[in-house]
């Protein structure tokens, strides 16, 4: 034939060099969003490196005494963790206590029996307590939850149930607690509990549903039964997000923990946390020792909130493939 | 052949649906729909998508009513009793009267002997003992063929079986609180082939047990399981009739039409 390879060849070559050009832009876009998904954990490893940096002179002092040691001495030097360490474990705790059943129940009412009209705006409402500031809370803590607890729930505890008696209820209650901290709290991680677990309520599948009701479940026993099991481990991964919050919140706790440099088993008594401490101090830090002793509370938190993390994916990874 | 053993007269009716029908919001799903499903016989339905069959049988057992907006007039009377009248507890209803839907639903987070044992510890109180549970397990699982393939991991999750083991154990879960009646709603329509034929077999053998009707848009599965077929069209009935005559010698020129491929 006539027409031979010379028209063949001219579109062939410019076919190649199109197909090399697109596979360098390829290239190109590859290498720069792997650069910018590296920027994440690179960040992550300089702040850890910075703070340890900061906080060895305290831990080369201290060692592991640091978090042990209940002392908290400027002057003379003498630095501990344990009772910052223990409020804001404590703190956290009983904030989840509180939060958790309430937040899995608005999320059950909100998914399973909310009528329509109310599902979205009453959403919106508890969406929102995410949105207040938490000097807000701090304010609000002070000026209504603490009278509130001092005058009507504890002795409620103390008198009508009789938990005076035990050592989380022991010991006067002069205002600012442990215990209104971990109310405060409580109300703060709510909404991110709840949202996490109604939409992974809404998530379920109306198949599961219908095959619960079909073997003669009533309502109840289909949530309790197939809905909940179905969904419990974005709840847990929703509980460990508000716990996330819980652990590291400072403003608000700051405003009612009371600020105490002290472990105390009773909840009506005042306490710390680490994240109250380093902004109660750090700006009228003296001395290299309190700077640093004050940067090794930061890097206690920063551990902690890692190992509370890893623990939480642990936790959803085995419930997610247990049977 | 379709199997014809069991004559009209030797049998009860198991069902029997009196002017039924069956909205989802304005929408009629189902129109004046009376038929009869005799006991203990394989009754199929088929019908072009959309046409009412699935909500049919979803009101057998008043699953239809859990959908919001969800609406039925007229009778279903189960052995005689009106089973939409005042005082019937849909919950008591759907212990007599199982179902299994057309995806496999295993509940994940259960084993495989806790998920046929789910419907025996619904509705409180009358759990049975841990070892008559397991006797009910390995009947159930005996009876929808299954038990010889997962008797060795009980206790494993039943999210690890296939497709077609998955809806045999739904089967299963369905059987083991005894009910007189079995609806299946396309059981068959996510399954390979054989899972498929594996599902059949069980029908066939179920019929002399419990009364059993298949929902299917699949005609050739509805001739081979069924020794009756009822016929659907936009949400009236067109005929129901022996399945062998529906087939070859239909009265209706809509049937007609819809088993020799005209249309649906």
């Amino acid at each position: 034939m006539i027409v031979g390879p010379r028209p063949l060849e001219e579109p062939s070559s410019g076919l190649a060099a199109r197909l090399a050009s697109a596979g360098v832009g390829d290239r190109v876009y590859r290498v720069a969003i792997t650069l910018f998904a590296a920027c994440v954990p690179l960040l992550l490893l300089l702040i850890a490196a910075e703070i340890a940096r900061a906080a060895w002179p305290a831990l080369r002092t201290f060692g592991f005494g640091f978090l042990t040691s209940s002392a908290w001495d400027p002057v003379n030097g003498a630095f501990g963790a344990a009772p910052a360490l223990y409020g804001t474990i404590v703190s956290s705790i009983v904030a989840l206590v509180i939060a958790t059943p309430l937040a899995i129940g608005v999320a059950i009412y909100l998914s399973e029996f909310a009528p329509g009209w109310l599902r979205q705006p009453v959403s919106f409402l508890v969406d929102l307590l995410a949105a207040i500031p938490s000097v807000v809370y701090g304010l609000w803590g002070i000026f209504v939850l603490i009278p509130l607890l001092r005058t009507h729930v504890v002795p409620f505890l103390k008198d009508t149930l009789h938990l005076g008696a035990t050592p989380l209820f022991s010991g006067p209650n002069y205002g600012p607690s442990m215990l209104a901290a971990g109310v405060i709290l409580a109300i703060m991680i709510l909404p991110y509990i709840s949202a996490v677990a109604r939409e992974v309520l809404l998530a379920v599948p109306r198949s599961q549903r219908e095959a619960a009701l079909a073997l003669g479940a009533t309502r109840w026993e289909t949530i309790w039964g197939a809905v909940l099991p179905y969904a419990r481990s974005g709840i847990i991964g929703g509980v460990i997000l508000g716990l996330g919050r819980a652990l590291g919140e400072t403003m608000a706790v700051t405003m009612v923990i009371g600020n105490t440099h002290e472990i105390s088993s009773s909840l009506l008594s005042p306490g710390y946390t680490m994240a109250s401490l380093i902004a109660n101090q750090f700006s009228e830090a003296t001395g290299d020792l309190h700077l640093s002793a004050l940067m090794a509370i930061g890097f206690v938190l920063f551990v902690l909130t890692l190992v509370v993390n890893a623990l939480a994916r642990w936790l959803v990874w085995r419930v997610a493939r247990s049977a | 052949m379709p199997p014809t053993d069991a004559s009209p007269a030797a049998t009860r009716t198991a069902l029997d649906v009196q002017d039924l029908s069956a909205w989802f919001g304005a929408q009629p799903a189902v129109r004046g729909v009376s038929v009869g499903f005799r006991e203990r016989e394989v009754a199929a339905i088929i019908g072009p998508s959309g046409c009412g069959k699935s909500t049919l049988l979803r009101c057998l057992n008043r699953m239809h009513e859990t959908v919001p907006t969800a609406r039925v007039e007229g009778r279903v009377l189960l052995f005689g009793t009106d089973v939409y009248a005042d005082g019937i507890s849909p919950i008591a209803l759907r212990r007599h009267v199982g179902m299994v839907f057309q995806r496999p639903s295993p509940f994940p987070t259960m084993s495989i002997r806790d998920n046929v044992a789910a419907g025996l510890r619904v509705r409180g109180g009358g759990a049975p003992s841990r070892a008559e549970t397991d006797r009910i397990v390995e009947r159930a699982l005996r009876r929808s063929a299954l038990w010889d393939e997962v008797k060795d991991r009980l206790k494993a999750s039943a999210i690890g079986l296939s497709g077609g083991q998955q809806q045999r154990l739904c089967i299963a879960r369905a059987l083991a609180t005894e009910p007189a009646v079995l609806l299946l709603d396309e059981p068959t329509a996510s399954l390979d082939p054989i899972s498929t034929q594996k599902v059949e077999d069980l029908l066939y053998e179920l019929r002399s047990e419990v009364t059993v009707v298949i929902v299917t848009h699949n005609m050739q599965q509805a001739a081979r399981v069924s020794s009756s077929t009822a016929f659907m069209l936009a949400g009236e009935l067109v005929e129901m009739a022996p399945t062998a005559r529906l087939f070859t010698a239909p009265a209706d020129a809509r049937t007609e039409a819809y088993i020799t491929g005209r249309f649906g």
